[in-house]
C-alpha cells in the first residue's frame, strides 16, 4: 500500500477516466473512499462528478477533516469540474451548506454555461503543456469567476479561466480524462 | 472535433460524457419540485421529471406519456443537478420537446406506453444524449447503434422486486463475457444472433465492456439492492417507486446512495440500513401477468 503514492478520491464520478490516464503513464493509483486510504498519498484526484453528491457522501463519512489535513500535509491535488468546485474558496450557485476544500483561491460558479446542451469539445490552448492545443470536454462546466494573486491561470474558455494552479495544486472546470490526452495529469505528477 | 471551429457541441463525446459523471450515483424519479429538492439533498446525482411513477403508472393504468412541460421546468428550477425527462419509445416529437425544454437526458422509457412497436428513436438526430432501457447485450447494443448515450437495464418498474433488474444486468455481463471468448471469425455470427452491427459487437468482445456507462434499474427498492446491484458490475442505480413510496424518502434515498459509493463494504451497509421506516410495499414480478410486464417493450 505504501508504494502508492497518488489516489482518486472515489465517492462518485469520472474515477475510471483518471484511472485510466494515470495507470497509462506507468502511475499506480488508489481509490479513496475512506480516510485511512489517503495515507502515504502525494497527490489526489477529485474527480469529476455531481459536487453536491460528493459534499454529501464527505459530510456523512466525516472525511472533511482528514482531507484538509492530507493537503495541509503537503498532498497535492488535481481537480476536474466538481472536483475544482469542492477546492474552492467560495461557491456560487451550490448548495447553502456544500463542503469547501478551499485548497485554492478561486471563486467558482456551477453550471456557469447552462445546461448539458452547452457542454462542449473544445481544443484548448494550454501553453504550459505544449504548443499542441489539448482536446477536453466541458460538460456542463463551472466557471472560474475570479482567481486570487497567488493563482495562475493557465488557459481560458469563453473569457474565463479554466484551467489554474496555485502552489501544488492544479484545477481545471473541463475534463481531460474524456478525451484521454494525458499531459495535464502529466503536468500535476511532474510536482509531486 | 470540428476542423476550423474550437468548440463543439452534442457529440457523441459529450453526450456520454456526461453519463459517465453520473458513475456511482443514484438518479431518482421525483414528481414534484419539493420532491426534487429532497432528492438532491438527498445526493442524488440526477432527477427524472416524471407525472407519475412506476408504481403508479402500473396501478392507474391507461395511456403513459411524457410528462407536461411546466412540471419538467419547474423541476429543473427547482435543482441544480442535471434533470431526465422521459418520451415514449418512438415518440420523437415529444423527444423534440423534451430537447426544446433543454432537459439534461432523455429517456425513451418502456414505462410509458410504446408509441411505436417497430421503429426507437433516431437518437443520433438530437444534441441531447438519450438513455434507453435493455434486458441483454443484444438490446443494448441496438439501442446504442441508434445513438443511445446511455444504457440502464430495464429490471421490472413500479415493482420494487429487484428480481428482474438481477437477470437483466446478469444477462447483458453473461453476454459481453461469452463476446470475450469467441473467435475472431466467429463474431460475425454473433452480431447476426444479437442484432447487433459487427463492428460494435467487435468493440465490445475487445473491451470487455458496453461503450457506454450502465445503470441498473427497475425494482430497486433498498440500500442492500443498490448494493447487489453495483456488485453485479453495474455503473450506478436508476430508483424509481422506491423512495417516495417508502415511508421516509428523505431517509431511504440517503441511504441508497451512501450504499451505492460503499457498495462493497458490508460493515457500512449493515449501517446505512438500519431504522430507514417503512420501503415501498411492492408486487413480486412472479406474479404479474405476461401482458402486465414493461420490460417486454421496445426491444
Amino acid at each position: 500500500m505504501s508504494a502508492v503514492k497518488v489516489g482518486i478520491l472515489a465517492l462518485q464520478g469520472d474515477v475510471r477516466e483518471h484511472r485510466q490516464v494515470l495507470e497509462s503513464l506507468g502511475v499506480e493509483v488508489r481509490q479513496v473512499r475512506l480516510a485511512a486510504e489517503l495515507e502515504g498519498l502525494a497527490g489526489l484526484v477529485v474527480p469529476g462528478g455531481e459536487s453536491t453528491t460528493m459534499s454529501r457522501l464527505i459530510q456523512r463519512f466525516d472525511l472533511l477533516g482528514p482531507l484538509q489535513e492530507a493537503f495541509a500535509g503537503g498532498m497535492a491535488a488535481l481537480t476536474t469540474c466538481a472536483g475544482t468546485i469542492l477546492a474552492a474558496r467560495e461557491i456560487r450557485d451550490g448548495l447553502p451548506d456544500q463542503v469547501r476544500l478551499e485548497l485554492l483561491d478561486i471563486v467558482v460558479r456551477r453550471n456557469a454555461f447552462g445546461r448539458q446542451r452547452e457542454s462542449a469539445e473544445v481544443l484548448l490552448e494550454i501553453p504550459a503543456v505544449g504548443p499542441e492545443p489539448v482536446p477536453v470536454a466541458f460538460i456542463r462546466a463551472p466557471a472560474i469567476e475570479e482567481v486570487g494573486p497567488g493563482v495562475e491561470i493557465l488557459a481560458s474558455y469563453r473569457d474565463e479561466p479554466a484551467a489554474v494552479r496555485q502552489g501544488r495544486h492544479l484545477a481545471l472546470t473541463f475534463h481531460p480524462e474524456i478525451t484521454g490526452d494525458p499531459r495535464l495529469h502529466r503536468l500535476f505528477l511532474s510536482g509531486l | 472535433m470540428s476542423q476550423n471551429g474550437h468548440v463543439e457541441t452534442g457529440t457523441a463525446r459529450v453526450k456520454r460524457g456526461l453519463a459517465e459523471m453520473l458513475k456511482g450515483g443514484v438518479i431518482m424519479d421525483v414528481v414534484t419540485p419539493d420532491q426534487a429538492e429532497i432528492a438532491q439533498e438527498a445526493g442524488a446525482v440526477a432527477v427524472m421529471a416524471l407525472e407519475r411513477v412506476p408504481a403508479d403508472i402500473r396501478a392507474q393504468g391507461g395511456v403513459a406519456r411524457m410528462s407536461d412541460p411546466s412540471l419538467i421546468k419547474a423541476i429543473m428550477g427547482a435543482v441544480s443537478i442535471p434533470v431526465m425527462a422521459k418520451c415514449r419509445i418512438g415518440h420523437f416529437v415529444e423527444a423534440q420537446i423534451l430537447e426544446a425544454l433543454g432537459v439534461d437526458y432523455i429517456d425513451e422509457s418502456e414505462v410509458l406506453t410504446p408509441a411505436d412497436e417497430e421503429n426507437h428513436v433516431d437518437k443520433w438526430q438530437f444534441k441531447i444524449p438519450f438513455v434507453c432501457g435493455a434486458r441483454n447485450l443484444g438490446e443494448a447494443l441496438r439501442r446504442i447503434s441508434e445513438g443511445a448515450a446511455m444504457i440502464r437495464t430495464k429490471g421490472e418498474a413500479g415493482t420494487g422486486d429487484v428480481v428482474e433488474a438481477v437477470r437483466h444486468m446478469r444477462s447483458v455481463s453473461q453476454g459481453i463475457r461469452r463476446l470475450q471468448g469467441l473467435r475472431g471469425d466467429e463474431l460475425a455470427s454473433a452480431a447476426k444472433e444479437l442484432g447487433a452491427s459487427l463492428e460494435l459487437v467487435r468493440e465490445v468482445a475487445t473491451t470487455g465492456k458496453l461503450p457506454v456507462v450502465n445503470f441498473s434499474a427497475g425494482g430497486i427498492a433498498t440500500p442492500a439492492d443498490a448494493a447487489l446491484m453495483m456488485q453485479l458490475g453495474c455503473d450506478g442505480n436508476f430508483v424509481g417507486s422506491g423512495i417516495f413510496k417508502s415511508g421516509n424518502p428523505l431517509l431511504r434515498a440517503k441511504a441508497i446512495v451512501q450504499a451505492t459509493t460503499y457498495f462493497d463494504k458490508p460493515e457500512i451497509l449493515a449501517e446505512v440500513s438500519e431504522g430507514l421506516g417503512e420501503p415501498m410495499v411492492g408486487i413480486s414480478s412472479s406474479s404479474l401477468r405476461p401482458e402486465e410486464l414493461l420490460a417486454g417493450r421496445g426491444i
